[in-house]
């Protein structure tokens, strides 16, 4: 349970995790539009340089970084190596059948190997450094233009908080669902991949049932303290943009430039 | 005040048609500043009693009034202001994910400005001893400390009623005692009235009134002492009576004579000593 990364936050105070969420996942999601603008060995170094100092500037342990690529290690392999057989020209190295080692197909491998560890070595310290509250708090901001065409934006991010609050929880319940249900001979291990589906069953179940429980317990102790929805709520959170959110915009600026000058 | 705070006049509800009822015909009233201890076994009726005082469960049939006004569909969000409500579950009653967001999600939805909000809630954590705890995740908390929160959070609401369901039934002796007296110093500031449904005897022995519930009915209401004191029949309706209570009924099974009256615990010890069990 505990290898999961996804929306694991490490509590810190260095310069990254002080920017106002809006700069990061603006700047986390640029970032991953330009790296498809890489088509040369230089331009992808040029990005790595960036996301190195970003991480540098996080003051996070590398090996969390190393713990994110890792579970994605298999796609990105298969990629790569679809990638190698199945592009041609340039010249040829190996040749069987339809496979083909070329030129290429080499260079293209590598291309695709970069831009994964790129994006996720980007997506990872995003959610290493920003709290997931302030996540969705972001998320509502950035989403706010689009009430305009009827986008519930409050909604969405009360959703989003609501799930995200409740991780934990539901990880603790479905721990100790397991416990219970090993104590009453249930394997979750064992047999072939037929036996292993049913044997989720007992798990899955009491899963749903105390979800909905909590669900509606949680909506009445919303109700009971005043939630009306959006409508006239203030807001204890702030973001705060300061200069150096700024400033991280128009590092993108720079480094977009850099990368239409190096690339081919 | 000319009238009680909050006044139930005949409510009955059941949850499906031609269903038992699961209240039936209540009436009571409630002074400002009492602290009323609601009883009775399981499915008694207690906790959908306390859902229909502010609003989330509309009687049958019946009328509640507030402050001598009737609460009705238009009012209802303007009444759930005075009524602060703290549920049983620590874990599924809180919203934020951390302690001052959770605090202070009640005060958002009144659209308090965030200077107010910040006050308050420090404030409010203060009263609770939660101080320390304001940037803390509920995954990290005790359930009594979850508890507590919660009761900040009804707190910098600043209500003038909490209703208390069965809001220390999940929590261990020790988390039970630290949010019975958390209430209870908060109630002295601020001159609360406090509801308290409970299956914890000791919690309803600090009320100025205890109300027993049978099958959706209001059965008996009095003083502690007047409900408690060699009330055999309470332990038959599947309900417990205080410590020095049931002491002094296994003393009489024993053939010794006790005093008739109820005895808080102090003054239990003093009658033991000062007897000297003549024997």
């Amino acid at each position: 349970m505990n290898k999961l990364l996804l929306g694991r936050f490490i509590p810190g105070d260095s310069f990254v995790h002080r920017l106002d969420p809006r700069a990061k996942l603006l700047t986390s999601f640029y970032f991953i539009i330009i790296i498809f603008f890489c088509n040369n060995f230089v331009s992808f170094g040029v990005m790595f340089l960036f996301v190195l100092a970003a991480i540098l500037a996080s003051k996070i342990n590398l090996g969390f970084f190393i713990k994110g690529v890792k579970p994605l290690i298999w796609l990105i392999l298969f990629t790569v190596s679809l990638q190698i057989l199945f592009t041609t020209g340039g010249e040829v190295y190996f040749k069987l059948g339809f496979l083909t080692v070329s030129e290429f197909g080499l260079v293209n491998g590598a291309y695709i190997f970069f831009r994964f560890v790129l994006i996720i070595l980007m997506s990872t310290l995003l959610t290493l450094t920003t709290a997931p509250l302030s996540l969705s708090d972001a998320i509502e901001y950035l989403l706010r233009p689009l009430k305009a065409v009827k986008f519930p934006a409050h909604e969405t991010s009360m959703m989003l908080s609501i799930a995200l609050r409740f991780v934990p929880t539901l990880m603790d319940e479905t721990e100790k669902i397991m416990n219970a249900q090993r104590a009453r001979g249930v394997d979750f291990n064992e047999g072939n991949l037929m036996q292993k589906m049913k044997a989720i069953v007992p798990l899955l179940i009491p899963l749903f049932v105390s979800a909905f429980d909590r669900a509606e317990d949680l909506a009445l102790a919303m109700e009971a303290r005043g939630y009306r929805g959006g409508e006239g709520r203030s807001k204890y959170r702030v973001l705060r943009w300061t200069l150096k959110d700024t400033l991280i915009i128009v590092s993108m600026v720079v480094l977009t430039a850099l990368l239409m000058w190096v690339r081919n | 005040m000319s009238h009680p705070q909050i006044e139930l006049k005949e409510i009955t509800f059941n949850y499906h048609e031609d269903d038992k009822k699961a209240l039936d015909n209540v009436s009571l009233s409630i002074n400002p500043g009492e602290w009323v201890a609601l009883i009775g076994h399981n499915g008694s009726g207690k906790s959908t009693l306390a859902k229909t005082i502010n609003g989330l469960i509309r009687p049958t049939a019946g009328e509640i009034l507030i402050n001598g006004e009737k609460l009705t569909e238009e009012n209802l969000w303007d009444m759930r202001k005075m009524i602060g409500m703290v549920f049983q579950n620590p874990d599924n009653q809180f919203v934020g994910s951390t302690v001052e967001d959770d605090v202070a999600f009640g005060l958002e939805n009144q659209g308090i400005p965030r200077e107010e909000m910040l006050v308050r809630v420090k404030d409010a954590l203060e009263r609770v001893r939660m101080s320390e705890f304001t940037l803390r995740e509920p995954s990290m908390l005790s359930g009594g400390q979850k508890q507590r929160v919660a009761i900040a959070g009804v707190v910098a609401l600043r209500p003038d009623v909490i209703i208390l369901d069965e809001a220390t039934s999940m929590l261990d002796p020790e988390g039970r005692a630290e949010v019975i007296q958390t209430i209870k110093k908060i109630k002295d500031e601020s001159n609360l009235t406090v509801i308290s449904i409970t299956h914890d005897i000791d919690e309803a022995a600090f009320a100025n009134r205890v109300l027993v519930m049978n099958s959706g009915q209001l059965v008996a209401q009095g003083t502690p002492e007047e409900i408690f004191s060699g009330n055999r029949e309470l332990v038959e309706q599947g309900l417990d009576i205080p410590f020095p209570e049931k002491l002094k009924a296994a003393l009489e099974d024993r053939e010794i004579e006790v005093p008739q009256e109820y005895l808080t615990e102090e003054r239990l010890v003093e009658w033991l000593w000062t007897s000297g069990l003549k024997k």
